[in-house]
């Protein structure tokens, strides 16, 4: 139920409103409970609502965490 | 897609898993619990159970809105539409659970109740707004995540002077519950398993933030990891519990940093303080009654509370008795302890709350896992 997914920002439209891409299907959804989207940005949207705004590097330490755990990073 | 094909890396996944073999000590046993139905169903899709050693266990929880939403709200839903003749707008996930008397939502909409599926709860406004001569009932479920979208359209229709338009509320909270398996009377009378750490939640802490879960590792000294709802995440946070547990640290450890900071999202927590308050009591299907489990919207918004509105009587209804998930979602079960698991109990005819969404522990295995075990009773009988 609490399924989320992240999506880029494609348009910003008035009254808080957004359009948002993923995997060439657009959506418009709200974009009231967040601020300082920009388009290009990537948002985590639950029923139609950006929950939050993802942060890019702190999905590159993550992924490198995972990297450096499998031991990836010694190849 | 971005920020989900790489967080379902295959090789990376064996490579935590071979770490997390690595450094499980094999003179002790790991039981963690994953506190979301999103986290169960990517241990059971992904079968991250398999790439883990046998010492380290996942117990499934009870954070699947769906699941634990009492069959007696259901009724009460199905009534608002077929007593009070109103238009009910609920999410996709609740239309096929079975409610009294061979109902379910769907089944009530075959015999001509207005209930409608909506996408977002913005939907539901949308269609108060073009049905003005008719009563609108938004049936709002959901934990912390999908509370905030519905305090926005409260207060929407509010400023937009709406007066066909109420919400029945069903929103829970994740910690009291999370609390509730540590502490309830029941844990006593059936005993439970240590609980040793807890995965916690992805995108109900993306709300509420970390730091609701401080209070919890200190008063009960159990390890929280946040973690994605993706399969890399699910594993990550699994080997930063088992490092804690080596350690013997309790902390709250963020690994979803993609998202969740400690204070969460302030815009959405002010709205939802300002919309609803506390229930002093909820009954959680599967847990009981469960105090502070829950919201309920406050007397300034009262004109759009279906319940005040429309004076609902809730009336609660037993599970099966056969049924055991009360035992299964507090980890003292698995599902194929369960009689009617897979026989008289599956996703299409769901007896117990387990069972109810995709999200459940019975569900997921029944999807994903039960195959598995019957192959190897086929396996042991041919060795007979």
């Amino acid at each position: 139920m609490c399924l989320a997914i992240p999506a880029r920002v494609v348009e910003l439209l008035p009254d808080s409103l957004g359009t948002i891409e993923l995997s060439g299907v657009r959506k418009r959804i709200s974009l009231e409970l967040v601020d300082g989207i920009a388009v290009g940005d990537y948002v985590i949207v639950h029923v139609g609502y950006a929950l939050q705004k993802l942060v890019p590097h702190e999905a590159e330490r993550t992924l490198a965490l995972f990297a450096q755990a499998s031991g990836a990073e010694a190849e | 897609m971005k920020y989900i094909d790489e967080f379902r890396d295959g090789d990376l996944a064996r490579g935590i898993a071979a770490r997390i073999g690595a450094e499980a000590r094999t003179d002790r046993s790991y039981h963690l619990m994953e506190f979301c139905g999103g986290h169960t169903h990517a241990i059971s899709r992904y079968g991250i159970k398999d790439l883990l050693p046998p010492n380290v266990q996942m117990i499934h929880g009870p954070g699947c809105p769906v699941c634990v939403l009492p069959i007696g709200r259901i009724d009460n839903a199905i009534e608002l539409a077929t007593e009070h003749a109103a238009i009910v707008c609920t999410y996709a996930d609740t239309i096929r659970v079975p409610a009294s008397g061979g109902l379910s939502l769907m089944k009530a909409k075959a015999r001509g109740a207005d209930i409608r599926m909506i996408y977002s709860a913005a939907d539901a406004l949308k269609i108060a707004q073009d049905n003005p001569q008719r009563e609108v009932v938004f049936f709002a479920i959901g934990f912390e995540t999908t509370t905030p979208p519905t305090a926005i359209v409260i207060r929407q229709a509010q400023a937009l002077g709406l007066t066909n338009f109420s919400v029945f509320c069903n929103h829970v909270l994740t910690p009291a519950a999370i609390t509730h398996i540590l502490e309830s009377p029941e844990v006593r009378e059936l005993g439970t398993v240590p609980l040793d750490g807890f995965i916690g939640p992805a995108h109900v802490s993306t709300v509420i933030g970390s730091q609701p879960y401080e209070y919890f590792v200190e008063e009960y000294q159990r390890p929280v990891v946040i973690a994605g709802f993706e399969p890399l995440d699910v594993m990550q946070a699994i080997l930063m519990l088992v490092r804690q547990l080596n350690d013997g640290r309790a902390e709250v450890e963020n690994e979803f940093t993609r998202a969740v900071t400690r204070e969460g999202n302030q815009k959405a927590k002010s709205l939802v303080a300002e919309v609803f308050e506390l229930r002093p009591s909820f009954e959680w299907r599967g847990l009981g009654e469960v105090p502070y489990s829950a919201l309920r919207i406050k007397e300034a918004y009262a004109s759009f509370d279906a319940e005040r509105r429309f004076g609902i009587v809730y009336r609660p209804v037993a599970d099966n008795k056969a049924c055991e998930c009360g035992a299964i979602l507090r980890g003292v079960k698995k599902p194929t302890d369960c009689k009617v698991f897979g026989t008289v109990c599956t996703p299409e005819n769901p007896i117990g709350s387990c069972m109810v969404s995709s999200e459940g522990a019975c569900a997921a295995h029944y999807t994903y896992g039960r195959f598995k075990d019957v192959a190897i009773k086929a396996a042991e009988a041919v060795v007979e």
